[in-house]
């Protein structure tokens, strides 16, 4: 297939490119070297929209954090992606770090960031009464938020598709050459696809792209964050993001709730050798619980529901990379993309768009753009009245399959049959939060891969928890 | 003569025994606080039986396989031959509980019994 | 609204024990919803044999002794709802519920009876480090998958933890061809009983390792291997004691949580011990008319016992739907102390019964040639020597009604061990 624009890494940002990009009349191809979308660092960072006080001023940090804040509530609202405006606390526990909140607030107000204000100990444990007593006061920020960030990057891509895009599912691409202004792309399972510009959104992979055209400015150090994730009965324990000051190595380890009303706290930092460590270790986390109840003494560390390992796509240069690789002008990088990444991702979208359109010259729009995508069901956030009209209409509605999270079987047949279907039981975790509670699956993990077996037609054996050789179950007892 | 180390599985006490088998006859149990004890090790040190469950494959049931047991315990030593004829069988739904699946499985004597209808 | 003078949330063994007893004892509208497909619970995947020994004096497997309730509730007119989630629990005791056919139902009864059940604690509540790859599982899952889907989990098992679930599927997956490499127990002794530890891991030379456990999960797509590491005195690992072993499966058995989320939605009382509701000697929690028994008050490891306190709890649900409910004075607690955990019922209703009450606990380690105490104000009112005491065996003493004089509001009964 012959494309203008190929897009590589269905993350949040790659995602986000291809929804701004489908609007133009032109043919695009998203390629992921994953069974599904959202899974690399998209899936596994903190889950937070930053007030845009940390990056330096006149970085591309600082700028596109700013303004993809303001976008993120609206875009959220457009693409029904759970997202609430709750802001952030940077905690201060000594002089010190009282002078450390002065800076970021100086800091902030050189990047434009709207509402901010040091609050002293009483406002603060008034906003916050869990919070240490030892803390001194606090950076307040109004415009931090929390997201759901793989159910963004899906809605994304669910938008690109519906307008047209191509998703091309495990497609890790391994080599690209560049002949007669056409970049041929291919892949490891020996698909090829072909595309006259090329958008290198892969991660923490982005280095590697870069190089397979032979642009090796980029170097990509995995740094890799530990997280835990509450159950939801500690939910409350906090109301806005915790932040402790920050130190070199990022912005510290923040208990937060998430939009699920879980708690999540980490993240660890460790520069890690190669690209595909996402293991937890005890250190890390015991770790991540010490600082937990540094700012939050009271905090329950046992009802820890699971616990994960993201990457952040550290870039040695310390600011994003968003421009035409100098080998290549047809080959656009957006690389270098760790925090304040998912943040500033609707205007790195914005921004990449510019860069195309000074690229390829005016490009033609559709005449029928979709802003958005079909709200999907969540059972869990409707009213009695609302559940009840759902059921009359589609009866599988009725019947519950988990029950930590509530969710119907009429959720996971949607998500089985969606503008990107569901292919595997994470897959279908991500879309409807089945086996997200505090069983982890145990009771509805054997009645999704049903389910998912019988919408797709394949035998249970078959359905894996995330693609390749991730298979459930290993064979038949009889 | 034999010594045979067991523990004992007739009550939560688990007592460590030490039975002496001569010419297959247990001649004395040691360790031992009570007679089900000794009674435990001579049946376990002379004809060791287990009670053996699994599942047989069904036609057209409501679930693919169907829960069975043997009606009675079988020699401890037959139970993986007890296995491989039952992995073997299929039945016809619908079944009862208490339907016989296999008659004297391997010439144990021993019936293998439906435990749930499919 | 429909409206019932009981409803039971939960079908398992405890739910239709209840509801068959409140049923023997005058109770007319009785309603049982139960989640899954049908009556039975758990038990219909507990395929093993074991069962029913105290109760009906012979061996069943769970669902031979599931089918025994099931036949007696078919037989009465109780109505059941089967596939059918109760998704909330009002203040003034209305269900809300779900299924297929009904659609939303608001049910409106006298009281409830609470039969949830219990579930096993997943891999995150225990964070084991490592990668997250297909093929870790808990016991319970696996039992699913083998014995009713009929499909092998996993060919190279390696079990962590060493309750009777962890043990029972170690012979489980060994009958059906697969290989169970070892099975590890944090603790110095077994959870499991005796029986299960000979015939589910001698039969087959399974390596039990006791004070050991899961320091590290491998494998990028499915488990492939897992590192095992002994543990000190604090139940921390040791470094330098690490052991890998290559498997395709982590199975783990590592404690029971009783469901109580319906029970906290509706503001019970619950306790911190055993993670189930409050309850007096009725199995009647602190909100009136609603009733708990079963595994979701305290984990059980005998369904006999369950089914006897469900009786119990299905009585008391009569007494209180008849008004033959006598009005309790005061109520006194009850407290494990020195090796005792925990104690259910935690409180006694002195409403002048004359009825003798059982006491049910379990202690927090092994004991052996231990006596049992039971005091109020320092003076023992009961004592018995006990062989062997052991956190995997529910015990439970009789208090005679002679021994429930003369308290006051508030007042303690201390269960602990001596020796």
């Amino acid at each position: 297939m012959s494309y203008d624009i190929a897009i590589i890494g269905a993350g949040v940002v790659g995602s986000l490119i291809a929804r701004k990009m489908s609007k133009y009349d032109i043919k695009i191809a998203l390629v992921e070297k994953c069974n599904d979308v959202a899974m690399g660092t998209s899936k596994a960072n903190s889950a937070i929209v930053h007030a845009g006080f940390d990056a330096m001023p006149g970085s591309l940090k600082a700028e596109l954090n700013v303004r993809g804040t303001k976008l993120m509530g609206y875009l959220c609202d457009e693409l029904s992606v759970p997202f609430k405006n709750i802001g952030s606390l940077v905690i201060a526990f000594s002089e010190e770090e009282m002078e450390t909140l002065q800076e970021l607030y100086d800091r902030g107000m050189e990047n434009n960031v709207p509402g901010m204000k040091i609050i002293g100990q009483d406002r603060l444990h008034e906003l916050e009464p869990n919070v240490s007593k030892r803390a001194l006061g606090a950076l307040w920020a109004k415009t931090a938020s929390i997201v759901c960030p793989y159910e963004l990057t899906l809605a994304a891509a669910e938008v690109a598709v519906l307008n047209g895009v191509d998703l091309y599912r495990n497609f890790a691409v391994n080599d690209i050459a560049f002949e007669n202004e056409i970049f041929t792309i291919k892949a490891k399972n020996g698909k090829e696809i072909e595309a006259k510009y090329v958008i290198n959104a892969a991660g923490i992979y982005s280095d590697y792209i870069a190089s397979l055209i032979g642009d090796n400015s980029i170097e990509i150090v995995a740094r890799k964050g530990e997280y835990l994730l509450m159950d939801k009965s500690l939910g409350g324990v906090v109301n806005h993001v915790i932040f402790q000051c920050p130190t070199k190595m990022g912005k510290g380890v923040l208990v937060t709730p998430t939009v699920d009303g879980n708690i999540l706290t980490g993240p660890s930092a460790k520069d890690i050798e190669g690209k595909d460590d996402i293991t937890t270790t005890t250190d890390e986390l015991d770790m991540v619980r010490k600082y937990t109840s540094y700012s939050i003494p009271n905090v329950k560390l046992n009802a820890v529901i699971t616990s994960f390992a993201g990457l952040r796509a550290h870039s040695t240069k310390g600011d994003f990379i968003i421009e035409p690789s100098k080998v290549n002008p047809h080959f656009i990088n957006v690389a270098g993309i760790e925090s304040p990444g998912l943040s500033a991702a609707p205007a790195i979208a914005e921004y990449v768009q510019d860069i195309m359109l000074d690229v390829c010259g005016r490009l033609p729009k559709k005449v029928k753009w979709h802003r958005t995508r079909p709200e999907p069901v969540r059972f869990r956030e409707l009213s009695t009245v609302e559940r009840r009209e759902l059921i009359e209409n589609d009866p599988a509605f009725g019947q519950i399959v988990c029950r930590c999270e509530t969710v119907t079987e009429g959720e996971i047949i949607a998500a089985c049959h969606g503008p990107i279907p569901a292919v595997d039981m994470d897959g279908v975790k991500r879309r409807t939060r089945a086996g997200m509670g505090r069983c982890q699956s145990g009771f509805c993990g054997p009645k999704v891969a049903e389910i998912i077996a019988r919408e797709r037609g394949k035998d249970l054996l078959e359905v894996t928890k995330f693609g390749d050789n991730s298979n459930i179950v290993v064979g038949k007892t009889k | 003569m034999e010594v045979r180390e067991l523990t004992c599985v007739a009550c939560p006490m688990g007592c460590q025994m030490t039975a002496s088998i001569d010419n297959g006859v247990v001649v004395s149990v040691t360790g031992n606080t009570c007679p089900r004890g000794k009674k435990y090790a001579e049946t376990e040190c002379t004809h060791p039986v287990r009670p053996l469950t699994t599942t047989v494959k069904v036609d057209g049931g409501k679930h693919p396989v169907v829960p069975v047991k043997s009606a009675d315990a079988v020699p401890k030593e037959k139970m993986f031959d007890c296995m491989k004829v039952l992995n073997e069988v299929v039945v016809k739904a619908p079944v009862k509980i208490g339907d016989v699946i296999v008659e004297n499985i391997c010439d144990t004597g021993i019936n293998i019994v439906a435990t749930n209808i499919c | 609204m429909l409206k019932y003078d009981l409803v039971v949330v939960g079908g398992g063994p405890a739910g239709m024990a209840a509801a068959l007893k409140a049923k023997e004892c005058g109770v007319e509208k009785i309603l049982i919803c139960e989640r899954d497909e049908t009556l039975g619970g758990i038990l219909e995947q507990c395929i093993h044999t074991g069962f029913g020994l105290h109760y009906f004096g012979e061996e069943l497997s769970g669902p031979e002794y599931a089918a025994r309730f099931i036949e007696q509730v078919e037989k009465t007119d109780i109505d059941v709802k089967v596939n059918t989630m109760v998704l909330d629990i009002t203040t003034n005791n209305v269900v809300i519920a779900i299924n297929k056919q009904d659609g939303l139902m608001e049910i409106s009864a006298t009281a409830i009876v609470l039969a949830m059940g219990c579930r096993e604690r997943p891999r995150g509540a225990i964070s084991i480090p490592g990668t997250r790859p297909a093929g870790v599982m808990t016991a319970g899952t696996a039992q699913r998958f083998a014995n009713i889907d009929g499909y092998l989990p996993g060919k190279e098992v390696v079990i962590l933890g060493s309750g009777d679930i962890g043990l029972i599927m170690a012979r489980r997956m060994t009958l059906e061809g697969a290989k169970v490499k070892a099975v590890c127990e944090l603790m110095p002794y077994s959870g499991g009983l005796t029986r299960n530890i000979v015939q589910c891991l001698d039969d087959f030379d399974i390596p039990l390792k006791l004070s050991h456990t899961v320091t590290e999960i491998r494998g990028k797509d499915r488990v492939e291997g897992v590192t095992i590491s002994k543990v000190d005195g604090n139940l921390k690992p040791i470094p330098g004691t690490e052991e890998y072993i290559p498997c395709d499966t982590l199975m783990l058995s590592v404690g029971l949580l009783p469901e109580n989320e319906l029970s906290r939605s509706v503001g019970i009382r619950l306790d911190k011990v055993t993670g189930g509701a409050v309850v007096d000697q009725y199995r009647e929690t602190n909100h009136e008319g609603i009733f708990a028994c079963g595994n979701v008050l305290h984990v059980h490891d005998l369904v006999d016992f369950v089914t006897q306190e469900a009786q119990t709890a299905g009585e008391g649900a009569a007494n209180y739907i008849l008004g033959k409910k006598e009005y309790a004075d005061y109520r006194i607690h009850t407290k494990g102390i020195n090796g005792v955990r925990y104690v259910v019922p935690q409180r006694i209703s002195m409403d002048g019964s004359e009825e003798p009450v059982k006491l049910y606990f379990r202690v927090g380690q092994v004991f052996t040639n231990a006596t049992v105490k039971v005091t109020r104000n320092g003076n023992v009112i009961y004592a018995k020597k006990k062989r062997k005491l052991a956190p995997g065996e529910m015990e439970n003493i009789v208090i005679k009604p002679e021994d429930l004089q003369d308290f006051s509001e508030g007042d303690y009964l201390f269960i602990e061990v001596e020796g």
